[in-house]
């Protein structure tokens, strides 16, 4: 049980059977299943096809914050999934990894949030990109739905809202 | 004065609802503290030596007497009767009972006031000087590029959780009164030739335990891109700064350790991706901003005044008040009024009681249009009085404590809090800033001295500027008792400059001495009409340094 929130065409709900695996630190030999690895051990499993961008992966990347998340740029069609970790949610280099992924690398896949992830800070991950959130163990993942919407007015933009609010204003739209 | 619109309302109201939620899951222990800190501290809640302490957003300075009124209410239903304003152009409340946060943000919502982000590793309250829109020097206001930049970084999602806090300011004027110098952004806004607008960005400027002033890394940017050039500087930054040593996080020290054509570089390589996509500013944008500032419905009024010239003639308390706290207005017959908060040893620097404040609003409401700025220098600031009018306003200011004629002169001090209040100090700052006052409290012998800025931070996080003040003091602990270190030749604006330290550090007995010291040395040696940081500029610290230090009879 990965105490996983997912969203779907907009819509929250409580994932009961996630298969994928999340290894920090991967352990040698690596468990059976889907799994979600760190940048080089996911290089180091990947077969030359794969490599290549001919065959997809099984497994699915963890980038740390100081990954430069350009160096996916070659692997992205034949990832299933990304996930990126906040160690400590103060540390907020994830949301500028989100965002560039979205907005820059045009990555349409799963994007997860792992780690220290908290009802508070949903709504700003949801809107840097992410659409899955693995929240921290001990906590609820159904109290932190209630952080997933934030808050209504959103002045600048986002990797879900382009628009800055003064061209949406000017669009016409109701609030 | 900037109105709300629907946007704007919402968004404070609902901020209020969420914090308010966090805040009752933080008493039920739902939330740990850990959790909590940056989220309160992202809703302008600190935790002090004795108490919470709350400070709200006064954006780029502006205030409504309405506003000013309703902080007055917060000061004496849920404080102690007063509020101190800080050199951000903000206020803070002291004495805060978490339970009450919830209330008291309400009602600042009520009045289109929060305290979003005015502290916490994100983009602070944007700053510009206290004169925005009236400064006769001034090329234009900057308050519309600021409110879209306040906009702009509002809960902006990406850049919450940056590696340290992150300073914004705006000139538009000839002169810098906004100390944009020492932000880790400050724009310079000017016109070229076709008379287009265009910012020059500054960038690693602070102070702190590393003071650094910032270096220009781009000229001649049009306005259009001022969202998305910010944008470019925070990714880069949010990416690439510092997170393992808090003292090494703010943006200063990357700047200073790729150097600042490396990081330029990185910035413009980011800013090509986005420079001309939906972030670029309309001119419609700017237009619907600037007409959201209600423009004054200014008289048409002869400059000079009959009444004025002769209350100038026969009152020579007020002239000398006119020659320190009145400013030149661009409108004729105008002028704006600097209302001192230092009055000496009867209340700190930056202090206002509910009575003030009140007092305050009714002399906007009676003499201006009901507008009231707080100057980076604690002080308050009328900025559109009819000339007429200023003899009248000066006697009602000194009846409310409010009309000590020291601006810009050694007794306008600035200081932090200190070890009155702060958890983070080493030292008092305020018995510093009082004893000084009281050494140097005869006005004449302050006029003669002229133009002498003084500032004392009561530890190394610099809340008190003092790298750049005229003479800074800097309170540091030695072995557990207080000391006080002090610097001569700071200074701010344009030609900013850090402060140069005279040698080791006195004891608080000492300080008016030391001051003594220094200001008799100026007096020796200044030639003309040269200011004091331009007599430290010329002849350097020697004779300051023996002067004071033979005085003190402590071994330089």
């Amino acid at each position: 049980m990965n105490n996983l929130i997912s969203l779907c065409a907009g819509q929250a709900r409580l994932v009961a059977d996630d298969p994928w695996q999340w290894l920090r630190e991967p352990m040698q030999p690596l468990p059976a299943g889907p799994l979600i690895l760190p940048l080089t051990a996911w290089l180091e499993r990947q077969d030359e096809a794969t490599l290549k961008g001919e065959r997809f992966s099984l497994d699915g990347i963890c980038l740390a914050p100081e990954d430069e998340v350009e160096r996916l740029h070659a692997y992205l069609p034949v990832l299933p999934l990304i996930a990126i970790e906040f160690p400590s949610f103060r540390d907020g280099r994830a949301y500028s990894q989100a965002y560039l992924l979205r907005t820059r690398l045009g990555w349409t896949g799963e994007l997860r949030a792992v780690g220290d992830v908290l009802r508070d800070q949903l709504s700003h991950m949801r809107q840097c990109g992410f659409d899955a959130f693995a929240v921290r163990e001990d906590k609820s993942a159904e109290d932190a739905l209630k952080g997933l919407a934030g808050m209504s007015v959103l002045y600048g933009r986002s990797a879900i809202e382009p628009r800055p609010l003064f061209r949406r204003r000017s669009a016409g739209e109701p609030l | 004065m900037y109105q709300y619109d629907d946007y704007d309302r919402a968004l404070v109201h609902e901020r209020v609802a969420q914090f308010r939620d966090q805040i009752e899951r933080r008493i039920s222990g739902e939330l740990s503290e850990e959790e909590f800190l940056p989220l309160r501290l992202q809703n302008g809640l600190y935790l002090q030596k004795h108490a919470y302490m709350l400070r709200v957003a006064i954006p780029y300075g502006t205030l409504s007497a309405r506003q000013l009124r309703t902080l007055a209410g917060i000061a004496k239903d849920y404080d102690r009767d007063y509020g101190h304003f800080t050199t951000r152009q903000n206020i803070q409340f002291n004495w805060i009972e978490l339970e009450q946060v919830g209330d008291i943000l309400e009602r600042l919502a009520e009045v289109e006031m929060h305290a979003i982000q005015t502290s916490g590793n994100c983009v602070r309250n944007i700053t510009t000087e206290a004169f925005a829109g009236v400064a006769a020097d001034e090329l234009l206001d900057p308050r519309p590029l600021a409110e879209i930049l306040r906009q702009w970084s509002t809960v902006n999602p990406e850049f919450l959780y940056l590696p340290r806090k992150f300073k914004i300011a705006l000139c538009a004027a000839q002169a810098d009164r906004a100390a944009v110098m020492m932000h880790d952004i400050g724009l310079y806004l000017y016109r070229d030739a076709a008379g287009e607008l265009l910012l020059r960005v500054m960038v690693g400027g602070g102070l702190g335990r590393t003071p650094i002033l910032s270096q220009q890394i781009r000229e001649g940017l049009p306005w259009q891109h001022l969202l998305s050039y910010v944008e470019a500087v925070l990714r880069v930054y949010n990416r690439h700064g510092r997170r393992d040593n808090k003292y090494k996080a703010r943006i200063k020290i990357l700047v200073k350790a790729l150097g600042i054509e490396a990081f330029a570089k990185e910035v413009e390589a980011e800013w090509q991706h986005i420079k001309d996509g939906p972030a670029e500013l309309t001119d419609a944008e700017y237009q619907r901003v600037v007409a959201t500032f209600d423009a004054p419905a200014y008289a048409t009024l002869d400059d000079a005044d009959l009444d004025y010239g002769s209350a100038l003639a026969r009152d020579d308390a007020f002239t000398r008040w006119v020659s320190r706290n009145v400013r030149p207005h661009k409108v004729a017959g105008y002028a704006s009024v600097v209302l001192s908060t230092k009055p000496g040893t009867s209340s700190p620097p930056g202090d206002v009681t509910s009575t003030q404040m009140h007092a305050i609003a009714d002399l906007a409401d009676d003499y201006g249009f009901g507008e009231i700025r707080i100057a980076h220098e604690q002080n308050v600031v009328l900025p559109d009085v009819r000339k007429a009018d200023l003899h009248a306003l000066y006697r009602r200011a000194l009846s409310h404590g409010l009309g000590t004629a020291n601006i810009g002169l050694l007794t306008d001090i600035i200081a932090c809090p200190g070890g009155d209040y702060c958890a983070l100090a080493n030292t008092k700052s305020i018995p510093i800033a009082q004893s000084i006052q009281q050494r140097f409290a005869d006005l004449d012998a302050l006029h003669e001295l002229g133009e002498l800025s003084l500032n004392i931070s009561g530890c190394m996080n610099a809340c008190g500027h003092h790298h750049i003040g005229n003479i800074g003091i800097l309170g540091v602990d030695k072995n557990g008792s207080e000391w006080y270190q002090v610097t001569i030749g700071g200074s701010k604006g344009k030609a900013s400059a850090l402060g140069k330290i005279i040698g080791p550090s006195f004891s608080a007995a000492q300080i008016p001495e030391v001051i003594d010291g220094l200001v008799k040395t100026y007096r020796d040696y200044r030639e003309a009409d040269e200011r004091f940081v331009d007599t430290v500029q010329r002849i350097g610290l020697e004779p300051f340094k023996q002067q004071v230090y033979r005085q003190a009879q402590v071994p330089a």
